[in-house]
């Protein structure tokens, strides 16, 4: 495995970074590999994200048009989709979609739950390619 | 869209890497028989001085040892080792958070087996480390009451991942005008059921319940014998 230093670029003055651009650089390490394996190029990269994985989409999608510079996934785009929150409510015994992170209650019967189901999601679930 | 461009499927955590780690940690902890708990909180929420006291009134009976997150210095290890505590830094330089592989590398050398706990006080920061599994069996997090009541509606992520809330500073909570309901109420928006210990490390207010709660996690749920030293 690479050394965690290695998969993260410096920030500007050496000041910590978000760590979106950590994130970034992961996401466009496993789109390398999977264009190395096929020897295809990589246009665009799908991405699930869930509010409860505490990374910001406009952070993310900065970092990655910063963290694609220079390497063979230039030009290319993250296409991200916003997973909603999924709750499982044991009183209506029931899966719920939560607007709110901030209330997570049944939007039904209004009882806190704590049975997450969907929403933490940082997955690369498909590549664009080009052969 | 190129005219050749096709999509292809592929489902791929992005967090894996530090999933594997964090889980193979987890593994080797348990193995050692030492609990380990990680401390997340803002700048300033007072980590560093409640884990001195923890790690002050554990070590008469315990063997405990520190891993602590720093940007750039050295000081908090400093004022841990007051406690006498074996404690090791962790300078992240441009890292705002730990991840699995940075535990893993300060832990070299370390011997796990003779150890009861072991903590882990993560960067000063609400929004970053709340991504990464460190492999540990607690995770904390911390808000002082000087900082107001709406700081997990402000930072849900790491609230809802936490395992329990400790509010801290709380002998000053008449001079912050902090309200304790609203707290509660907030923090339980985000993750309802959390239990919430309101201390002071200072004053030595509710060190005794944190003391009390670490206990009955680490002899629940993970059945590990807190033995203490011979």
């Amino acid at each position: 495995m690479a050394a965690v230093s290695d998969s993260v670029r410096q920030g500007p003055l050496g000041l910590p970074e978000m760590h979106e651009l950590s994130i970034a650089n992961s996401i466009i390490e496993i789109a390398e590999e999977e264009a190395y394996r096929r020897k295809v190029r990589v246009s665009g990269v799908h991405l699930k994200l869930g509010p409860l994985s505490g990374v910001v989409k406009e952070a993310l999608l900065s970092a990655y048009e910063i963290a694609i510079a220079g390497t063979s996934m230039e030009g290319s785009r993250l296409i991200v989709e916003d997973v909603p929150i999924s709750v499982y409510c044991p009183k209506c015994c029931q899966s719920r979609s939560v607007k709110s992170m901030q209330l997570l209650c049944c939007p039904v019967c209004q009882t806190p739950v704590s049975d997450i189901r969907e929403g933490a999601q940082l997955e690369v679930t498909a590549l664009e390619i080009e052969s | 869209m190129n005219r050749d461009a096709r999509i292809i499927a592929v489902r791929q955590n992005v967090l894996k890497r530090n999933d594997l780690v964090a889980r193979e940690l987890r593994q080797e902890f348990r193995t050692a028989g030492v609990f380990v708990v990680s401390l997340v909180s803002s700048p300033g929420t007072g980590k560093t001085v409640f884990l001195e006291k923890t790690l002050t009134l554990l070590q008469p009976e315990y063997r405990v040892a520190a891993l602590v997150g720093d940007l750039a210095t050295q000081n908090d290890a400093e004022r841990l080792a007051r406690s006498r505590a074996p404690v090791r830094q962790i300078v992240t330089g441009t890292f705002c958070h730990l991840e699995a592989e940075m535990v893993r590398k300060s832990l070299e050398g370390w011997s796990l087996a003779g150890l009861n706990f072991l903590f882990i006080e993560n960067v000063g920061n609400l929004v970053c480390p709340a991504s990464y599994d460190l492999g540990e069996d607690l995770r904390v997090v911390m808000m002082s009451v000087t900082e107001g009541e709406d700081k997990p509606l402000k930072y849900p992520p790491i609230f809802h991942g936490a395992d329990l809330a400790i509010i801290t500073k709380f002998d000053l909570r008449e001079a912050a005008e902090f309200d304790l309901r609203t707290a509660t109420h907030n923090i339980h928006a985000v993750r309802p059921e959390m239990p919430i210990i309101e201390v002071s490390a200072k004053k030595d207010i509710g060190m005794q319940d944190w003391l009390r709660f670490l206990f009955s996690a680490a002899g629940s749920g993970e059945q590990k014998a807190v033995g203490r030293k011979q």
